[in-house]
Protein backbone atom coordinates (compact mmCIF):
# COMPACT_ATOMS: atom_id res chain seq x y z
CA UNK A 1 0.00 0.00 0.00
CA UNK A 2 1.12 2.98 -0.46
CA UNK A 3 1.67 5.93 1.83
CA UNK A 4 -1.11 8.74 2.70
CA UNK A 5 -2.49 11.07 4.99
CA UNK A 6 -6.03 10.25 7.14
CA UNK A 7 -8.29 12.91 8.11
CA UNK A 8 -11.48 11.99 10.33
CA UNK A 9 -14.25 14.33 9.00
CA UNK A 10 -16.53 15.64 11.37
CA UNK A 11 -18.87 17.16 8.87
CA UNK A 12 -20.42 15.95 5.42
CA UNK A 13 -18.73 19.73 4.09
CA UNK A 14 -15.55 19.53 5.86
CA UNK A 15 -15.37 16.12 4.17
CA UNK A 16 -16.20 17.55 0.89
CA UNK A 17 -13.95 20.73 0.72
CA UNK A 18 -11.53 18.33 2.09
CA UNK A 19 -11.28 15.91 -0.93
CA UNK A 20 -12.59 18.48 -3.59
CA UNK A 21 -9.29 20.56 -2.45
CA UNK A 22 -6.83 17.60 -3.38
CA UNK A 23 -7.50 15.58 -6.41
CA UNK A 24 -5.71 12.71 -4.80
CA UNK A 25 -7.74 12.84 -1.81
CA UNK A 26 -10.66 10.21 -1.86
CA UNK A 27 -13.83 9.78 0.60
CA UNK A 28 -13.22 6.42 3.25
CA UNK A 29 -16.15 4.48 4.31
CA UNK A 30 -16.40 0.44 4.60
CA UNK A 31 -13.44 0.48 2.88
CA UNK A 32 -14.13 -3.21 1.51
CA UNK A 33 -13.35 -2.01 -1.91
CA UNK A 34 -10.80 0.93 -1.57
CA UNK A 35 -8.40 -0.88 1.10
CA UNK A 36 -8.06 -3.86 -1.66
CA UNK A 37 -7.59 -1.86 -4.45
CA UNK A 38 -5.06 0.17 -2.37
CA UNK A 39 -3.26 -3.30 -2.05
CA UNK A 40 -2.90 -3.91 -5.53
CA UNK A 41 -1.32 -0.54 -6.07
CA UNK A 42 -4.29 0.42 -8.50
CA UNK A 43 -5.84 3.59 -6.08
CA UNK A 44 -2.64 5.00 -4.88
CA UNK A 45 -4.70 7.82 -2.73
CA UNK A 46 -2.71 10.86 -1.34
CA UNK A 47 -4.81 10.96 1.36
CA UNK A 48 -7.68 9.34 2.66
CA UNK A 49 -11.33 11.39 4.13
CA UNK A 50 -12.81 9.01 6.62
CA UNK A 51 -16.52 9.86 6.29
CA UNK A 52 -17.57 7.07 8.81
CA UNK A 53 -18.40 9.12 12.00
CA UNK A 54 -20.71 11.67 10.27
CA UNK A 55 -24.49 11.06 11.21
CA UNK A 56 -25.19 9.52 7.59
CA UNK A 57 -26.34 6.22 9.14
CA UNK A 58 -30.11 6.22 9.10
CA UNK A 59 -33.27 4.68 6.97
CA UNK A 60 -36.13 7.19 7.35
CA UNK A 61 -39.37 7.34 5.39
CA UNK A 62 -39.70 10.03 2.90
CA UNK A 63 -43.28 12.14 2.62
CA UNK A 64 -44.56 10.13 -0.29
CA UNK A 65 -44.17 6.33 1.12
CA UNK A 66 -40.64 6.05 0.12
CA UNK A 67 -37.22 5.43 1.75
CA UNK A 68 -34.29 7.93 2.39
CA UNK A 69 -31.36 5.68 3.05
CA UNK A 70 -27.83 7.07 4.69
CA UNK A 71 -25.14 6.70 2.74
CA UNK A 72 -23.41 5.07 5.61
CA UNK A 73 -26.27 2.12 6.15
CA UNK A 74 -23.69 -1.06 6.43
CA UNK A 75 -25.55 -3.26 3.29
CA UNK A 76 -26.54 -6.17 5.81
CA UNK A 77 -28.54 -3.25 8.13
CA UNK A 78 -30.31 -2.40 4.96
CA UNK A 79 -30.87 -5.97 3.52
CA UNK A 80 -32.46 -6.85 7.18
CA UNK A 81 -34.37 -3.76 7.98
CA UNK A 82 -37.46 -4.93 8.55
CA UNK A 83 -39.23 -2.02 6.28
CA UNK A 84 -36.96 -2.85 3.46
CA UNK A 85 -37.93 -6.75 3.62
CA UNK A 86 -41.36 -5.87 3.51
CA UNK A 87 -41.35 -3.19 1.11
CA UNK A 88 -38.85 -3.16 -0.97
CA UNK A 89 -37.91 -7.09 -1.28
CA UNK A 90 -36.26 -6.70 -4.19
CA UNK A 91 -33.50 -4.79 -2.71
CA UNK A 92 -33.13 -7.31 0.56
CA UNK A 93 -32.51 -9.96 -1.82
CA UNK A 94 -30.22 -8.42 -4.47
CA UNK A 95 -27.94 -6.74 -1.57
CA UNK A 96 -27.75 -10.74 0.19
CA UNK A 97 -27.15 -12.28 -2.96
CA UNK A 98 -23.86 -10.30 -3.18
CA UNK A 99 -20.14 -10.45 -1.55
CA UNK A 100 -20.32 -12.25 2.10
CA UNK A 101 -21.96 -11.59 5.12
CA UNK A 102 -18.36 -10.27 6.68
CA UNK A 103 -18.19 -7.55 3.49
CA UNK A 104 -21.87 -6.73 4.18
CA UNK A 105 -21.33 -5.71 7.65
CA UNK A 106 -18.57 -3.27 6.72
CA UNK A 107 -19.46 -2.17 3.27
CA UNK A 108 -21.92 1.04 2.95
CA UNK A 109 -24.37 2.28 0.82
CA UNK A 110 -22.65 4.88 -0.60
CA UNK A 111 -19.68 2.71 -1.65
CA UNK A 112 -21.21 -0.22 -2.94
CA UNK A 113 -22.62 2.63 -5.67
CA UNK A 114 -18.76 3.56 -6.22
CA UNK A 115 -17.37 0.22 -5.79
CA UNK A 116 -15.05 -0.53 -9.06
CA UNK A 117 -14.60 -3.38 -11.64
CA UNK A 118 -13.57 -6.87 -11.15
CA UNK A 119 -11.74 -6.99 -14.32
CA UNK A 120 -8.92 -8.72 -14.01
CA UNK A 121 -6.75 -6.61 -16.21
CA UNK A 122 -7.71 -3.46 -14.35
CA UNK A 123 -6.61 -4.98 -10.87
CA UNK A 124 -3.07 -6.31 -12.93
CA UNK A 125 -1.23 -3.60 -12.54
CA UNK A 126 1.33 -5.51 -14.74
CA UNK A 127 -0.97 -4.95 -18.01
CA UNK A 128 -2.46 -2.11 -20.05
CA UNK A 129 -6.25 -0.81 -18.43
CA UNK A 130 -7.77 2.41 -19.93
CA UNK A 131 -9.73 2.48 -17.20
CA UNK A 132 -6.72 2.22 -14.48
CA UNK A 133 -4.21 4.29 -16.86
CA UNK A 134 -6.15 5.69 -19.75
CA UNK A 135 -4.29 5.54 -23.22
CA UNK A 136 -2.68 2.73 -22.25
CA UNK A 137 -5.23 -0.04 -24.02
CA UNK A 138 -7.47 -2.36 -23.09
CA UNK A 139 -5.81 -5.93 -22.09
CA UNK A 140 -9.18 -7.53 -21.68
CA UNK A 141 -10.18 -7.07 -25.52
CA UNK A 142 -8.85 -10.39 -27.19
CA UNK A 143 -8.08 -11.97 -23.19
CA UNK A 144 -10.23 -13.79 -20.84
CA UNK A 145 -13.89 -12.19 -21.16
CA UNK A 146 -15.83 -14.68 -18.52
CA UNK A 147 -17.49 -11.79 -16.28
CA UNK A 148 -16.97 -8.96 -19.16
CA UNK A 149 -19.62 -7.06 -20.87
CA UNK A 150 -21.46 -8.07 -24.05
CA UNK A 151 -23.72 -4.58 -23.82
CA UNK A 152 -22.90 -1.09 -24.56
CA UNK A 153 -18.69 -1.94 -24.43
CA UNK A 154 -16.66 0.48 -26.65
CA UNK A 155 -12.93 -0.29 -28.06
CA UNK A 156 -11.64 1.08 -25.18
CA UNK A 157 -13.13 -1.19 -22.34
CA UNK A 158 -15.53 -3.93 -22.38
CA UNK A 159 -15.51 -3.87 -18.14
CA UNK A 160 -18.91 -4.84 -16.15
CA UNK A 161 -19.96 -2.84 -12.90
CA UNK A 162 -19.97 -5.64 -10.34
CA UNK A 163 -22.75 -4.31 -8.10
CA UNK A 164 -25.76 -6.64 -7.10
CA UNK A 165 -27.76 -3.73 -5.00
CA UNK A 166 -27.23 -1.22 -7.60
CA UNK A 167 -29.01 -3.47 -10.02
CA UNK A 168 -31.99 -3.46 -7.77
CA UNK A 169 -31.94 0.07 -7.52
CA UNK A 170 -31.78 0.54 -11.50
CA UNK A 171 -35.37 -1.61 -11.49
CA UNK A 172 -36.61 0.45 -8.54
CA UNK A 173 -35.87 3.15 -10.03
CA UNK A 174 -34.30 4.99 -6.80
CA UNK A 175 -32.74 8.31 -6.80
CA UNK A 176 -28.92 9.10 -5.37
CA UNK A 177 -28.54 12.24 -3.12
CA UNK A 178 -25.12 13.71 -3.61
CA UNK A 179 -23.44 16.85 -1.73
CA UNK A 180 -20.27 18.33 -3.47
CA UNK A 181 -18.29 21.66 -3.23
CA UNK A 182 -21.32 23.64 -5.23
CA UNK A 183 -24.19 22.34 -3.17
CA UNK A 184 -26.39 19.37 -3.26
CA UNK A 185 -28.16 17.58 -5.99
CA UNK A 186 -30.02 14.24 -7.11
CA UNK A 187 -29.19 11.91 -9.88
CA UNK A 188 -31.32 9.19 -10.97
CA UNK A 189 -29.93 5.99 -10.41
CA UNK A 190 -30.46 5.59 -14.07
CA UNK A 191 -27.83 8.50 -14.99
CA UNK A 192 -25.62 7.84 -11.87
CA UNK A 193 -23.26 5.08 -13.43
CA UNK A 194 -22.22 5.45 -16.93
CA UNK A 195 -21.15 3.37 -19.87
CA UNK A 196 -17.29 4.14 -20.90
CA UNK A 197 -17.43 5.34 -24.36
CA UNK A 198 -13.65 6.37 -24.78
CA UNK A 199 -13.55 7.47 -20.98
CA UNK A 200 -13.65 4.66 -19.16
CA UNK A 201 -11.48 5.66 -16.53
CA UNK A 202 -14.75 7.54 -15.51
CA UNK A 203 -17.00 4.78 -13.68
CA UNK A 204 -20.19 7.75 -12.83
CA UNK A 205 -21.54 10.56 -13.04
CA UNK A 206 -19.97 12.04 -9.93
CA UNK A 207 -17.56 15.26 -9.64
CA UNK A 208 -14.46 15.17 -7.46
CA UNK A 209 -15.40 15.74 -4.62
CA UNK A 210 -18.80 14.85 -4.88
CA UNK A 211 -20.33 12.59 -1.89
CA UNK A 212 -23.33 10.12 -2.06
CA UNK A 213 -25.65 11.38 1.42
CA UNK A 214 -28.29 9.04 0.85
CA UNK A 215 -30.31 6.76 -2.18
CA UNK A 216 -34.01 7.61 -1.77
CA UNK A 217 -36.52 4.59 -3.13
CA UNK A 218 -39.82 5.51 -4.04
CA UNK A 219 -43.01 4.14 -2.61
CA UNK A 220 -43.18 0.59 -3.27
CA UNK A 221 -45.53 -0.63 -5.50
CA UNK A 222 -44.48 -4.51 -6.62
CA UNK A 223 -45.68 -6.30 -3.83
CA UNK A 224 -44.36 -9.78 -3.81
CA UNK A 225 -44.10 -10.08 -7.78
CA UNK A 226 -40.45 -9.71 -7.88
CA UNK A 227 -37.03 -11.45 -8.07
CA UNK A 228 -33.15 -11.07 -8.16
CA UNK A 229 -31.80 -14.28 -9.75
CA UNK A 230 -28.17 -14.51 -9.65
CA UNK A 231 -26.13 -16.83 -11.95
CA UNK A 232 -22.38 -17.10 -10.96
CA UNK A 233 -19.64 -19.66 -11.18
CA UNK A 234 -19.72 -20.92 -8.02
CA UNK A 235 -23.19 -21.09 -5.77
CA UNK A 236 -22.42 -17.84 -3.49
CA UNK A 237 -19.91 -15.37 -3.11
CA UNK A 238 -19.40 -14.68 -6.28
CA UNK A 239 -19.39 -11.87 -9.16
CA UNK A 240 -22.63 -12.19 -11.62
CA UNK A 241 -22.26 -14.10 -15.11
CA UNK A 242 -25.75 -12.45 -15.56
CA UNK A 243 -27.82 -11.29 -12.76
CA UNK A 244 -31.96 -10.31 -13.11
CA UNK A 245 -33.99 -7.61 -10.84
CA UNK A 246 -37.70 -8.55 -12.05
CA UNK A 247 -40.69 -6.43 -10.96
CA UNK A 248 -43.75 -7.00 -12.20
CA UNK A 249 -47.31 -5.28 -11.90
CA UNK A 250 -50.08 -7.47 -12.54
CA UNK A 251 -53.18 -5.67 -13.38
CA UNK A 252 -56.01 -8.50 -13.83
CA UNK A 253 -54.81 -11.48 -15.65
CA UNK A 254 -52.51 -9.19 -17.78
CA UNK A 255 -49.03 -7.77 -17.14
CA UNK A 256 -49.08 -3.63 -16.15
CA UNK A 257 -45.87 -2.02 -15.48
CA UNK A 258 -42.58 -4.34 -15.35
CA UNK A 259 -38.70 -3.32 -14.41
CA UNK A 260 -36.11 -5.20 -15.93
CA UNK A 261 -32.16 -4.02 -14.90
CA UNK A 262 -29.85 -6.69 -15.68
CA UNK A 263 -26.00 -6.86 -13.94
CA UNK A 264 -23.09 -8.55 -14.82
CA UNK A 265 -23.21 -7.89 -18.52
CA UNK A 266 -22.46 -3.86 -18.88
CA UNK A 267 -20.41 -0.51 -16.80
CA UNK A 268 -23.87 -0.26 -15.83
CA UNK A 269 -26.90 -2.10 -14.96
CA UNK A 270 -29.11 -2.46 -18.03
CA UNK A 271 -32.59 -1.52 -18.37
CA UNK A 272 -34.48 -0.88 -21.52
CA UNK A 273 -37.72 1.11 -20.83
CA UNK A 274 -39.21 0.32 -24.11
CA UNK A 275 -38.86 -2.75 -24.02
CA UNK A 276 -40.58 -2.99 -20.91
CA UNK A 277 -43.53 -0.84 -21.94
CA UNK A 278 -44.27 -3.11 -25.16
CA UNK A 279 -44.84 -6.12 -22.46
CA UNK A 280 -47.71 -3.78 -20.73
CA UNK A 281 -50.99 -5.82 -21.54
CA UNK A 282 -50.06 -9.14 -21.99
CA UNK A 283 -50.51 -12.28 -20.51
CA UNK A 284 -47.80 -13.45 -18.88
CA UNK A 285 -45.87 -16.55 -20.74
CA UNK A 286 -42.80 -18.21 -21.44
CA UNK A 287 -43.43 -16.72 -24.78
CA UNK A 288 -44.09 -13.33 -24.39
CA UNK A 289 -41.15 -12.73 -21.47
CA UNK A 290 -38.71 -14.42 -24.66
CA UNK A 291 -39.61 -11.56 -27.16
CA UNK A 292 -39.02 -9.35 -24.06
CA UNK A 293 -35.36 -10.63 -23.37
CA UNK A 294 -34.85 -10.74 -27.18
CA UNK A 295 -35.77 -7.24 -27.40
CA UNK A 296 -33.50 -6.29 -24.35
CA UNK A 297 -30.63 -8.00 -25.68
CA UNK A 298 -30.33 -6.61 -29.10
CA UNK A 299 -26.75 -5.25 -29.97
CA UNK A 300 -25.62 -7.94 -27.41
CA UNK A 301 -22.28 -8.74 -28.81
CA UNK A 302 -19.84 -11.60 -26.69
CA UNK A 303 -16.60 -10.66 -26.51
CA UNK A 304 -15.42 -14.35 -27.46
CA UNK A 305 -15.14 -16.25 -24.40
CA UNK A 306 -18.42 -14.92 -22.85
CA UNK A 307 -20.65 -15.48 -25.76
CA UNK A 308 -22.40 -17.93 -23.98
CA UNK A 309 -23.98 -15.08 -21.94
CA UNK A 310 -25.91 -13.53 -24.63
CA UNK A 311 -28.07 -16.82 -24.34
CA UNK A 312 -27.93 -17.32 -20.72
CA UNK A 313 -29.07 -13.51 -20.00
CA UNK A 314 -32.17 -14.22 -22.25
CA UNK A 315 -33.03 -17.41 -20.49
CA UNK A 316 -32.23 -16.05 -17.16
CA UNK A 317 -34.27 -13.15 -17.86
CA UNK A 318 -37.63 -15.87 -18.78
CA UNK A 319 -36.80 -17.65 -15.75
CA UNK A 320 -36.95 -14.12 -13.39
CA UNK A 321 -40.12 -13.05 -14.74
CA UNK A 322 -41.73 -15.92 -14.13
CA UNK A 323 -40.69 -16.09 -10.89
CA UNK A 324 -41.58 -12.48 -10.23
CA UNK A 325 -44.92 -12.39 -12.09
CA UNK A 326 -45.68 -16.14 -10.29
CA UNK A 327 -45.03 -13.51 -7.03
CA UNK A 328 -41.83 -16.77 -6.09
CA UNK A 329 -39.25 -15.39 -5.56
CA UNK A 330 -35.66 -17.04 -5.85
CA UNK A 331 -34.51 -17.07 -2.04
CA UNK A 332 -30.84 -16.48 -1.92
CA UNK A 333 -30.09 -19.77 0.22
CA UNK A 334 -31.95 -21.87 -2.47
CA UNK A 335 -29.51 -22.96 -5.49
CA UNK A 336 -32.43 -24.41 -7.24
CA UNK A 337 -33.77 -22.38 -9.64
CA UNK A 338 -37.44 -23.32 -10.52
CA UNK B 1 -12.02 20.41 14.25
CA UNK B 2 -10.46 17.17 12.64
CA UNK B 3 -6.53 17.06 11.42
CA UNK B 4 -5.07 15.43 8.62
CA UNK B 5 -2.51 13.00 10.17
CA UNK B 6 0.17 12.12 7.50
CA UNK B 7 2.29 9.50 10.39
CA UNK B 8 1.44 8.13 13.11
CA UNK B 9 -2.03 8.37 14.54
CA UNK B 10 -2.73 7.32 18.64
CA UNK B 11 -5.29 4.52 18.98
CA UNK B 12 -7.26 2.99 21.70
CA UNK B 13 -8.54 -0.22 20.91
CA UNK B 14 -10.63 -2.48 23.47
CA UNK B 15 -9.05 -6.04 22.21
CA UNK B 16 -10.29 -9.33 24.17
CA UNK B 17 -11.47 -6.39 26.86
CA UNK B 18 -8.37 -5.08 27.66
CA UNK B 19 -7.81 -1.74 26.38
CA UNK B 20 -4.91 -1.16 24.29
CA UNK B 21 -3.67 2.32 23.18
CA UNK B 22 -0.86 2.52 20.58
CA UNK B 23 0.49 4.64 17.83
CA UNK B 24 -0.55 3.26 14.12
CA UNK B 25 0.22 4.86 10.69
CA UNK B 26 -2.42 5.26 8.55
CA UNK B 27 -2.11 2.39 6.06
CA UNK B 28 -1.86 0.09 8.86
CA UNK B 29 -4.12 -2.92 8.63
CA UNK B 30 -6.64 -4.16 11.89
CA UNK B 31 -5.32 -7.66 10.76
CA UNK B 32 -1.31 -6.18 10.92
CA UNK B 33 -1.91 -4.46 14.23
CA UNK B 34 -3.32 -7.47 16.13
CA UNK B 35 -0.69 -9.70 14.54
CA UNK B 36 2.12 -7.72 14.73
CA UNK B 37 1.84 -5.51 17.10
CA UNK B 38 -0.42 -7.00 19.96
CA UNK B 39 1.10 -10.47 19.20
CA UNK B 40 -2.46 -12.00 18.65
CA UNK B 41 -1.63 -14.42 16.03
CA UNK B 42 -5.21 -16.30 15.79
CA UNK B 43 -6.62 -14.35 13.12
CA UNK B 44 -5.04 -15.78 9.83
CA UNK B 45 -3.56 -13.66 6.58
CA UNK B 46 -5.01 -15.88 4.47
CA UNK B 47 -5.60 -14.03 1.17
CA UNK B 48 -4.74 -10.11 2.69
CA UNK B 49 -7.98 -9.42 0.37
CA UNK B 50 -11.02 -9.94 1.62
CA UNK B 51 -11.88 -13.06 -0.38
CA UNK B 52 -10.70 -15.88 2.36
CA UNK B 53 -12.23 -14.90 5.30
CA UNK B 54 -9.57 -16.24 7.68
CA UNK B 55 -8.86 -13.22 9.32
CA UNK B 56 -12.55 -12.46 10.45
CA UNK B 57 -12.96 -10.96 13.97
CA UNK B 58 -15.68 -9.34 15.85
CA UNK B 59 -15.65 -5.18 15.26
CA UNK B 60 -18.13 -3.96 17.89
CA UNK B 61 -19.66 -7.65 17.49
CA UNK B 62 -20.34 -7.91 14.25
CA UNK B 63 -17.73 -9.95 12.20
CA UNK B 64 -15.77 -8.71 9.60
CA UNK B 65 -12.33 -9.27 7.08
CA UNK B 66 -9.71 -7.44 9.62
CA UNK B 67 -7.39 -7.36 6.02
CA UNK B 68 -9.88 -4.44 4.89
CA UNK B 69 -9.97 -2.91 8.20
CA UNK B 70 -7.24 0.44 8.41
CA UNK B 71 -6.70 0.55 12.08
CA UNK B 72 -6.80 4.08 12.26
CA UNK B 73 -10.61 4.41 11.33
CA UNK B 74 -11.31 1.82 14.05
CA UNK B 75 -10.43 3.73 16.86
CA UNK B 76 -12.64 3.73 20.44
CA UNK B 77 -14.35 0.38 18.70
CA UNK B 78 -14.38 -3.35 21.03
CA UNK B 79 -12.52 -5.59 19.31
CA UNK B 80 -12.93 -9.77 19.87
CA UNK B 81 -10.59 -12.47 17.99
CA UNK B 82 -10.43 -16.31 18.60
CA UNK B 83 -8.29 -15.31 21.93
CA UNK B 84 -11.03 -13.51 23.29
CA UNK B 85 -13.87 -15.95 22.85
CA UNK B 86 -12.69 -18.84 24.53
CA UNK B 87 -9.42 -20.55 26.83
CA UNK B 88 -7.88 -24.55 26.18
CA UNK B 89 -9.61 -24.45 29.80
CA UNK B 90 -12.68 -23.29 29.03
CA UNK B 91 -13.86 -23.29 25.52
CA UNK B 92 -16.42 -21.24 23.94
CA UNK B 93 -19.45 -23.63 22.65
CA UNK B 94 -18.25 -22.78 19.19
CA UNK B 95 -14.74 -23.97 19.85
CA UNK B 96 -16.14 -27.10 21.80
CA UNK B 97 -18.49 -27.72 18.61
CA UNK B 98 -15.22 -27.71 16.36
CA UNK B 99 -13.95 -30.06 17.82
CA UNK B 100 -16.40 -32.26 18.46
CA UNK B 101 -17.26 -32.48 15.02
CA UNK B 102 -13.70 -32.45 13.76
CA UNK B 103 -14.82 -29.67 11.81
CA UNK B 104 -10.76 -28.59 10.55
CA UNK B 105 -8.36 -30.51 9.27
CA UNK B 106 -5.08 -28.00 8.74
CA UNK B 107 -6.62 -25.40 11.26
CA UNK B 108 -5.62 -22.24 9.59
CA UNK B 109 -8.98 -21.32 8.29
CA UNK B 110 -10.55 -22.37 11.88
CA UNK B 111 -10.01 -19.08 13.94
CA UNK B 112 -11.79 -17.15 11.26
CA UNK B 113 -14.75 -19.68 11.05
CA UNK B 114 -15.16 -19.52 14.66
CA UNK B 115 -15.23 -15.83 14.62
CA UNK B 116 -17.43 -16.23 11.58
CA UNK B 117 -19.78 -18.48 13.07
CA UNK B 118 -20.40 -16.38 16.24
CA UNK B 119 -21.25 -13.19 14.90
CA UNK B 120 -23.21 -15.08 12.24
CA UNK B 121 -25.71 -16.47 15.54
CA UNK B 122 -25.90 -13.22 16.88
CA UNK B 123 -27.08 -12.13 13.57
CA UNK B 124 -29.64 -14.04 13.95
CA UNK B 125 -30.29 -15.16 10.22
CA UNK B 126 -29.47 -18.42 9.98
CA UNK B 127 -32.09 -21.44 11.01
CA UNK B 128 -31.74 -24.00 8.91
CA UNK B 129 -28.27 -26.05 6.72
CA UNK B 130 -29.00 -23.96 3.33
CA UNK B 131 -28.95 -20.52 5.77
CA UNK B 132 -25.86 -21.59 7.42
CA UNK B 133 -23.69 -22.53 4.25
CA UNK B 134 -24.63 -18.95 2.47
CA UNK B 135 -24.05 -17.14 5.77
CA UNK B 136 -20.87 -18.65 5.97
CA UNK B 137 -19.53 -18.29 2.85
CA UNK B 138 -17.17 -15.66 2.93
CA UNK B 139 -15.34 -18.06 5.22
CA UNK B 140 -12.71 -20.62 2.72
CA UNK B 141 -11.87 -24.29 3.86
CA UNK B 142 -9.31 -25.68 1.31
CA UNK B 143 -9.19 -28.79 3.45
CA UNK B 144 -13.05 -28.83 2.41
CA UNK B 145 -13.92 -29.54 5.96
CA UNK B 146 -17.21 -27.91 5.11
CA UNK B 147 -20.06 -30.88 6.56
CA UNK B 148 -18.39 -30.55 9.57
CA UNK B 149 -18.26 -27.09 9.79
CA UNK B 150 -22.06 -26.88 9.19
CA UNK B 151 -23.00 -30.03 11.68
CA UNK B 152 -20.47 -27.73 14.16
CA UNK B 153 -22.65 -24.56 13.65
CA UNK B 154 -25.59 -26.75 13.41
CA UNK B 155 -25.31 -27.88 17.16
CA UNK B 156 -24.46 -24.66 19.08
CA UNK B 157 -27.70 -23.37 16.99
CA UNK B 158 -29.56 -26.04 18.39
CA UNK B 159 -28.23 -25.64 22.05
CA UNK B 160 -28.96 -22.23 22.16
CA UNK B 161 -32.50 -22.76 21.02
CA UNK B 162 -33.56 -25.56 22.95
CA UNK B 163 -33.87 -23.10 26.01
CA UNK B 164 -36.19 -20.77 24.11
CA UNK B 165 -38.75 -23.81 23.06
CA UNK B 166 -38.90 -25.24 26.41
CA UNK B 167 -39.51 -21.73 28.01
CA UNK B 168 -42.68 -21.79 25.65
CA UNK B 169 -43.87 -24.61 26.42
Amino acid sequence: MNRFSYLRASSVSEAVAAVAGDPAARFIAGGTNLVDLMKYDVEKPGRLVDITRLPLNAIEETADGGLKIGALVPNSDLAYDQRVRRDYPLLSSAILAGASAQLRNAATTGGNLLQRTRCYYFYDVATPCNKREPGSGCSAIGGATRIHAILGASDSCIATHPSDMCVALAALEAVVHVQGPKGDRTIPIADFHRLPGDTPETDNTLEHGEMVTAVELPAPRFGAHHTYLKLRDRLSYAFALVSIAAAVELDGDVIGEVRVALGGVAHKPWRDADAEGALKGALPSSSAFADFADRLLSGAKGQGENDFKVELAKRAIVRALGQAAAGTPQVQSVKQVN
Amino acid sequence: MAQAQAAATSVTLTVNGESKTLDVAPWETLLDVLRERLHLTGAKKGCDQGQCGACTVLVDGRRVNSCLQLAVMRDGCEITTIEGLGEPASLHAMQAAFVKHDAFQCGYCTPGQICSAVGMIREGHAETAEEIRELMSGNLCRCGAYTNIVEAIEEVLAERNAPKLEAAE
